[in-house]
């Protein structure tokens, strides 16, 4: 029997919840497995992240930069390929941003801000543009180059941080603060704008424009001609040929997005928080994204969701390591991991069982 | 001996070494490549192979245990990815990110939480490790100019993981090129369904693969974990495993060129580590970074057809689905 044929609430809602749910059993058995009671150590982290304006303003900073990743992913996803190369798009995103910060701090925050994020998001596409090209012209694998370039983006970030953009008189790898006309407000100071008061917490004008970004994939990748022909190219480039569409070319387009995206991760950590260019800002975030735009199934809605669980978890998962000391934070790297297995490389494994309950349960026959 | 001979003989040797974990890692993805299980998860499993030597090394004082178990954890992992990506036929590349990102999870939590250390596995002693063996007639072979200061310097005082290394090459080259098997798996990379139509089976010649890049990377990982250091560090394979892929690529997946592949980035990384803070005339410092990106830059103009061409197994990757017409 095939899951194909049964109702899309069956493919696209319970057979990614069970195989999220396997994912987090697993991590509890591991929980259970060093000696803590996984469903104790549940609560501490939904508490830790949900129960408090400060925990929720954390959740949604970590949030706001898993939605920018798994965006990424997604949108080389539908175009039939593997941006494993967030990591290094998002690194070189804030180096972009910190380039424009630094070399104009004399602008205008009206121009400088803007300035600021586009050159996040063009540095993350200029990042992806050599491993695009190669992969839609000489047909080297995209997932091989952009490991290749993640590494030297790191290590390109290294060089310049200890090297020519290092702040004089600083023992620590980072540039100099950029000026207050190039960082984004704070969620706090927003609300003050508004006679609000909130907690402060990291959580900063990026989260709307993370918001913003899912929308316009949505947009992109239903909505339009582009979009159309990306998911064209990624679900048969043979045929993308006889409707005229050019699998090279739209295979370089998705792509330049898919990095832009990325390069958007920036946006909150260095103008949002940071002020100031730091080494290895990302924190595995480009990783993330792989497990995000998995479990968000690639649609943007999914996405959303599945980045506040990753939210939630590493809001949750900083608290848990506070009162359990054994469960550090890798934990949330360790339900990352399953995730990835269950709802990625395993996603078919209990498809087919649930579509033949289905039928069993209704009567209908789901055909083969 | 001049100050330049012993400069080089010093730089080769360290080459060496660090070539080592890479060459075991190649190998590994050399056998699962070959058969067409793409194997980008080499990292994740000489990671939990070495967390296996170093935590059994450190409860049994033997390295030989922690091989063992290097092995055994490293092989665990790579039958999840060939559950994954040759039963249940998923996507391999993620099937391998997920082997590397649970990899470097569950090393760190369970080494906190079994031995408080912060990650860390308790420093071995001697006894535990596998140690610099001095072969015969080293110290007496001294005396000899040249052939005996090499064989002083570069060939005796290794650890017999190294040995053991070197003597894969061969051993890949013939299990490979001159056995049943090894045609078999390479026929099954290039054309599984041709394997198929012979009676042989495809799933049963593709887990072959798959296990025997477990072995390696688990000898990979205690190589790390218990020859080269004194215990396991978090994340101490530190993209060794990415290394050795583009090693891969660049050896064109093929065993005596993957010698030659890791011995370069082995040197590329002795080299490094040797000049960092060295003036040179008429050039100043060179950035450290410059040389550590060298493997990485290498293979992506390799893998762009400038050089050569970098052809990987037909069938890498694909699924093998039995019924498709």
């Amino acid at each position: 029997m095939s899951a194909r044929t049964a109702p899309v609430w069956l493919t696209a809602g319970v057979v990614p919840l069970v195989n999220v749910a396997v994912a987090f059993l697993a991590a509890g058995l591991v929980v259970a497995l060093i000696g803590e009671n996984p469903i104790e150590a549940l609560g501490i982290m939904l508490r830790g992240a949900l129960g408090s304006q400060y925990g929720l303003g954390y959740t949604l900073y970590y949030t706001t930069s898993f939605i920018f990743t798994g965006l990424a992913v997604a949108v080389a996803f539908h175009a039939g390929h593997f941006n494993i190369g967030g990591e290094g798009q998002a690194l070189m995103g804030g180096l972009g941003a910190a380039l424009v910060a630094l070399s104009l701090p004399f602008l205008p925050w009206p121009l400088l801000l803007p300035l600021c994020v586009l050159g996040a998001a063009a540095a993350g596409a200029a990042w992806v543009f050599i491993p695009a090209y190669l992969q839609a012209y000489r047909g080297s694998h995209i997932v091989i180059t952009t490991i290749m370039f993640n590494f030297l983006a790191a290590t390109l970030l290294v060089y310049l941080l200890v090297g020519p953009m290092k702040m004089a008189g600083s023992m620590a790898p980072e540039t100099a603060r950029f000026v207050p006309g190039a960082t984004l407000p704070l969620m706090n100071q927003m609300a003050a704008w508004f006679g609000l008061t909130i907690t402060r917490t990291p959580l900063n004008l990026s989260f709307i424009f993370a918001i913003l970004a899912a929308i316009f994939v949505w947009v992109l990748i239903w909505r339009t001609r582009l979009g159309y022909a990306i998911r064209t190219v990624g679900a048969n480039p043979d045929a993308a040929v006889y409707a005229g569409i050019s699998p090279a070319r739209i295979t370089v387009i998705a792509l330049l997005i898919s990095g832009g995206l990325a390069g958007l991760m920036a946006t909150n950590e260095i103008l949002g928080v940071q002020g100031r260019l730091i080494n290895e800002f990302t924190a595995g975030a480009g990783f993330v994204g792989i497990a995000v735009a998995l479990m968000g199934r690639g649609h943007p809605f999914g996405i959303v969701l599945a980045a506040l669980l990753f939210g939630v978890l590493y809001q949750g998962g900083a608290e848990l390591a506070f009162d359990k000391p054994k469960i550090t934070r890798e934990m949330i790297i360790v339900i990352q991991g399953f995730v990835i297995l269950f709802a990625g490389a395993l996603e078919m494994m209990f498809a087919d069982r649930i579509a033949a309950l289905y039928a069993r349960l209704t009567g209908k026959v789901v055909a083969a | 001996m001049s100050e330049a001979f012993q400069i080089i003989l010093l730089a080769v040797d360290s080459a060496i070494r660090l070539s080592v974990p890479l060459l075991f890692a190649c190998l590994a993805g050399l056998y699962s490549e070959r058969a067409g299980v793409v194997d980008i998860g080499l990292e994740g499993k000489m990671l939990i192979g070495a967390f296996a030597a170093g935590a059994v090394a450190s409860l049994v004082p033997n390295p030989w245990l922690g091989l063992l178990a290097a092995v055994m954890a490293s092989v665990l992992f790579a039958l999840v990815h060939g559950f994954a990506s040759i039963s249940q036929r998923g996507n391999q590349i993620v099937s391998g990110v997920a082997i590397n990102v649970l990899a470097s999870g569950l090393t760190a939590i369970l080494g906190n939480a079994w031995f408080g250390q912060g990650g860390r596995t308790p420093q071995l002693p001697s006894g535990a490790r596998f140690n610099e063996i001095t072969l015969p007639l080293a110290e007496a072979a001294r005396s000899v100019p040249l052939v005996g200061e090499i064989y002083y310097q570069v060939i005796s005082g290794h650890s017999v993981l190294v040995y053991i290394a070197l003597g894969l090459v061969p051993l890949t080259w013939f299990l490979l090129y001159r056995t049943r098997w090894g045609l078999r798996l390479r026929a099954v990379g290039e054309n599984p369904a041709a394997v198929d139509t012979a009676g042989l089976s495809v799933t049963r010649l593709r887990y072959s693969a798959v296990i025997m890049a477990g072995i390696l990377c688990g000898f990979g990982g205690a190589y790390l974990a218990i020859a080269q250091s004194a215990g396991f560090i978090t994340d101490m394979t530190a993209g060794k495993g990415f290394i050795a892929l583009a090693a891969l690529i660049f050896a064109k997946w093929r065993p005596l060129p993957a010698l030659g592949a890791c011995f370069l980035f082995g040197l590329l990384d002795a080299v490094a580590l040797r000049i960092q803070g060295v003036s040179f005339p008429g050039i100043g410092q060179v950035p450290v970074q410059a040389i550590q990106a060298l493997p990485y830059i290498l293979t992506v103009v390799l893998l762009a057809g400038f050089i050569g061409k970098a052809t990987p197994p037909k069938a890498v990757g694909v699924p093998y689905l039995k019924d498709r017409s």
